[in-house]
């Protein structure tokens, strides 16, 4: 049973710990897509920069959190997001609309997005150094390990407190967003858009209100889930490489213009690396003396290592590519 | 582009139409601005550090011409040029260093052969199982089969070779070299890296643009990992040093005329480059990519086969930028598989070609010469502006200076080249040298 808390610890939750933060990522990159029609490359810096937020208001303001019982990051989370919303915003007006308004191809909106990745990249390391630093600046982090109600299991499950406020604030943010979406005149008036840009704006709908309103939203979830992961590991300002190929993925998987399946696609990709790099030789240790004895289990059963973890969303995504190009819920660009 | 076709000669050819003389004036004076750089540079960091730039700069003018074939003529967006740079420097790095008897002189690379023979026996197999429909077995059971059999037999094959990689390791250290001259591992790295980019290029040329950088940015972040990650091969983080030079090296020499004399040696390949490219530029072939470029779709009405032109030329750019990452990866004269950057590779050779002029060579030569430079000179022109306000902090404000400003005077070559970036695609987006586009209209 000990194999079991293993899988459990190292494959259920940690591959729910990264899909979650991928899914999250993804939508914004999604809603994005969907609106501006171009991929966006400054996502994953746009989660540094919420996440390097939180990092300054935290050493700002340590024991505000012990107040109310909340870790401080968590705390600051909402002004977080409301500054890398209006950073989003400024982004926009600064970058991308002047490009917009000469009415370039997408592709140089892409070219354009790459280097505001590396202006806020220059910039948040400008100021925060190269070196990881953790977001619990006075705080503990709690772990909690919870034993298997089986007889003889004596490996518990662990789980910390960041990652259960992973998973409550990731629900919070897609319950948030469907209901904007479906409920909200703005959420109706950006889903016509997504449908066909023109017959949105013939009946009426103000194109720029929705393009802000798209990238606060892409601003504020980037900022969760970048304060979310440097939650659960540390805060590096060189994040945003390492999750990009997972994000874009995931928002590829689940088809572009899709936020749901860009939530489905993130879990899909977040589950696959854990999978892929779990050695599946300590779940079949138990039946090892049942085996036939010409069949001899090599001690290392993993797909890949560990070290190639950023092989494992490259290959679904050409795999997306080649068998389904629209992703898994037919998501309208190609 | 207006003017051209006033300007053109009225007299339609087969071949293009040769423009009216002009005097090129702005030509003249960037380069001129650049002769000053440079002689400025020269003057201030001293001939050895200003050579070793210049041929720098050289190699990376070969991989903003890779690009600037793949962006410039043809519109496609490669983001993983240091991808393909480091599968030349990993190739370079093969073929040139002495031979390694720990590993040669043993049974190992016989057994390393039986692995790569038997990956190829469980590769023919899978490709069997996924033409098993041909038997009459239904298609959902031939799926079935055949992935399952793909983890099983991938599974074998992986321990095995962990088996044999581990052996070496730990008995000869890494495999070692073939100790051929560099430049054949040169010329094979260029071919490594057009292998991989007709890969990418077929599964991703047919989508849309985004999926191609998106798809390349993923295959050089792959390469970089199994570089770095394979020690049998690579050495991994240990790095192998020193690669032989094809030309005199300093030991010889000495730094300032060695480096001349590799600098003349990229500068003729730079020439027959240009001169190969220049000569297709104006060919009908020339004129067929830019009118696919221009116009898809009467283009393909005009019976252009235009996935297939698409993949020459993006086979094309990675052949040149394996080559470039060779002769890179030559002169740094050593072979670090951690050293490739995305940042240092794949976004300065992009700014390179954005801010010279996609499509114009020359332009793309005097971008990848003016953006090294600035590039390389941005660091201590940061620092000393930091530490400029640091002393001025220190005197009106009595602040405490950080601690690490060396590294963090690093960065301000990151954001240098992202307000490049940003900068000409809103005002010069045809770049400094624009493409002469010519109309047959």
């Amino acid at each position: 049973m000990n194999e079991l808390a293993f899988f459990i610890n190292n494959v259920v939750i940690a591959g729910s710990v990264s899909g979650s933060i991928y899914a999250i990522g993804a939508v914004g990159v999604t809603l994005i897509f969907s609106i501006m029609r171009f991929a966006h490359f400054a996502h994953a810096d746009m989660m540094t920069f919420g996440a390097f937020m939180v990092l300054l208001l935290t050493t700002l303001f340590p024991a505000a959190g012990a107040s109310i019982g909340v870790p401080t990051a968590i705390l600051m989370l909402p002004l977080a997001m409301l500054l890398t919303a209006v950073l989003a915003v400024g982004i926009d007006k600064a970058f991308y609309k002047p490009l917009r308004a000469h009415g370039v191809k997408p592709i140089v909106l892409v070219i354009g997005s790459l280097g505001v990745t590396l202006i806020l990249q220059g910039l948040i390391r400008l100021f925060a150094g190269t070196s990881g630093q953790s977001l619990y600046v006075d705080d503990r982090k709690e772990i909690f390990r919870l034993a298997l109600p089986f007889e003889g299991a004596r490996a518990p499950i662990v789980i910390t407190e960041p990652q259960i406020y992973l998973f409550v604030l990731t629900l919070v943010a897609v319950v948030t967003l469907h209901l904007f979406l479906h409920r909200s005149r703005l959420g109706k008036a950006m889903r016509a858009m997504s449908d066909n840009p023109e017959l949105a704006q013939a009946s009426g709908i103000n194109t720029n209100t929705i393009v802000t309103v798209t990238w606060m939203i892409a601003g504020a979830l980037a900022a969760i889930a970048g304060t979310l992961l440097s939650l659960d590991v540390t805060f590096k300002p060189d994040l945003s490489f390492f999750l990009l190929l997972p994000i874009f993925a995931a928002a590829i998987v689940g088809g572009v213009g899709h936020p749901y399946g860009a939530i489905a696609g993130g879990f899909v990709v977040g589950f696959a690396e854990t999978l892929a790099v779990f050695n599946w030789n300590v779940l079949l240790r138990p039946f090892r003396d049942s085996l036939p004895t010409w069949l001899e289990l090599p001690s290392n059963l993993a797909f890949v290592g560990t070290e190639y973890k950023i092989v494992v969303p490259f290959f679904i995504l050409v795999a997306i590519l080649v068998w389904r190009p629209t992703g898994l819920f037919k998501g309208k660009v190609i | 582009m207006s003017n051209s076709a006033k300007t053109r000669n009225p007299a339609y050819t087969p071949k293009d139409a040769t423009q009216e003389r002009r005097f090129p004036l702005r030509e003249l004076i960037l380069f001129g601005v650049l002769l000053i750089a440079v002689l400025a540079v020269y003057a201030t960091m001293g001939a050895a550090y200003s050579t070793r730039m210049l041929v720098e700069a050289a190699c990376y003018a070969i991989l903003a011409l890779g690009l600037t074939i793949q962006w410039g003529y043809a519109g496609q967006f490669n983001a993983g040029v240091m991808g393909f740079v480091a599968l030349g420097g990993f190739c370079a790095m093969l073929f040139s260093v002495p031979v390694n008897d720990a590993f040669w002189g043993t049974e190992l690379p016989g057994e390393l052969g039986r692995v790569l023979l038997y990956g190829i026996a469980a590769t023919l197999l899978v490709v069997a199982a996924t033409k098993l429909d041909r038997l009459g077995v239904p298609k959902k059971l031939r799926t079935l089969i055949a992935v399952v059999l793909a983890l099983v037999l991938y599974m074998v094959v992986i321990s095995l070779l962990r088996e044999v990689t581990g052996e070496i390791q730990s008995r000869a250290g890494f495999v070692g070299g073939f100790g051929l001259p560099a430049w054949t591992g040169w010329i094979v790295g260029g071919a490594l890296a057009g292998g991989v980019g007709y890969f990418i290029g077929h599964i991703c040329l047919g989508l849309r643009s985004d999926y191609l950088a998106i798809a390349t940015l993923g295959i050089a972040e792959i390469i970089k990992a199994f570089l770095k990650n394979s020690d049998w091969l690579t050495r991994g983080t240990a790095t192998v040093s020193p690669l032989p030079w094809p030309t005199p090296g300093p030991a010889e020499l000495g730094f300032t005329l060695s480096r001349a004399i590799y600098l003349s040696f990229t500068a003729v390949v730079i020439a027959a480059i240009f001169f190969l490219l220049h000569r297709a530029y104006h060919a009908p072939w020339g004129r067929m990519i830019r009118a696919i470029r221009d116009n898809e779709v009467s283009a393909a009405a005009m019976g252009k086969d235009i996935n297939k032109r698409r993949l020459e030329i993006f086979v094309l750019g990675c052949v040149l930028m394996g080559l470039g990452g060779g002769m890179l990866g030559t002169f740094n004269s050593l072979f670090d598989p951690q050293g490739y950057l995305p940042l240092n590779h794949t976004f300065l050779v992009l700014v390179m070609v954005i801010l010279g002029g996609p499509g114009n060579n020359l332009g793309t030569i005097f971008g990848a010469v003016a953006v090294y430079i600035i590039w390389i000179m941005s660091e201590p022109l940061a620092l000393f502006l930091m530490q400029l306000a640091v002393a001025f902090g220190e005197g009106v404000f009595g602040w405490d200076a950080p601690s690490n400003m060396d590294s963090r005077a690093l960065q301000a070559r990151v954001l240098v080249i992202g307000l490049l970036i940003t900068m000409v695609l809103r005002f010069a987006p045809k770049g400094l040298l624009p493409e002469k586009i010519k109309n047959h209209s």
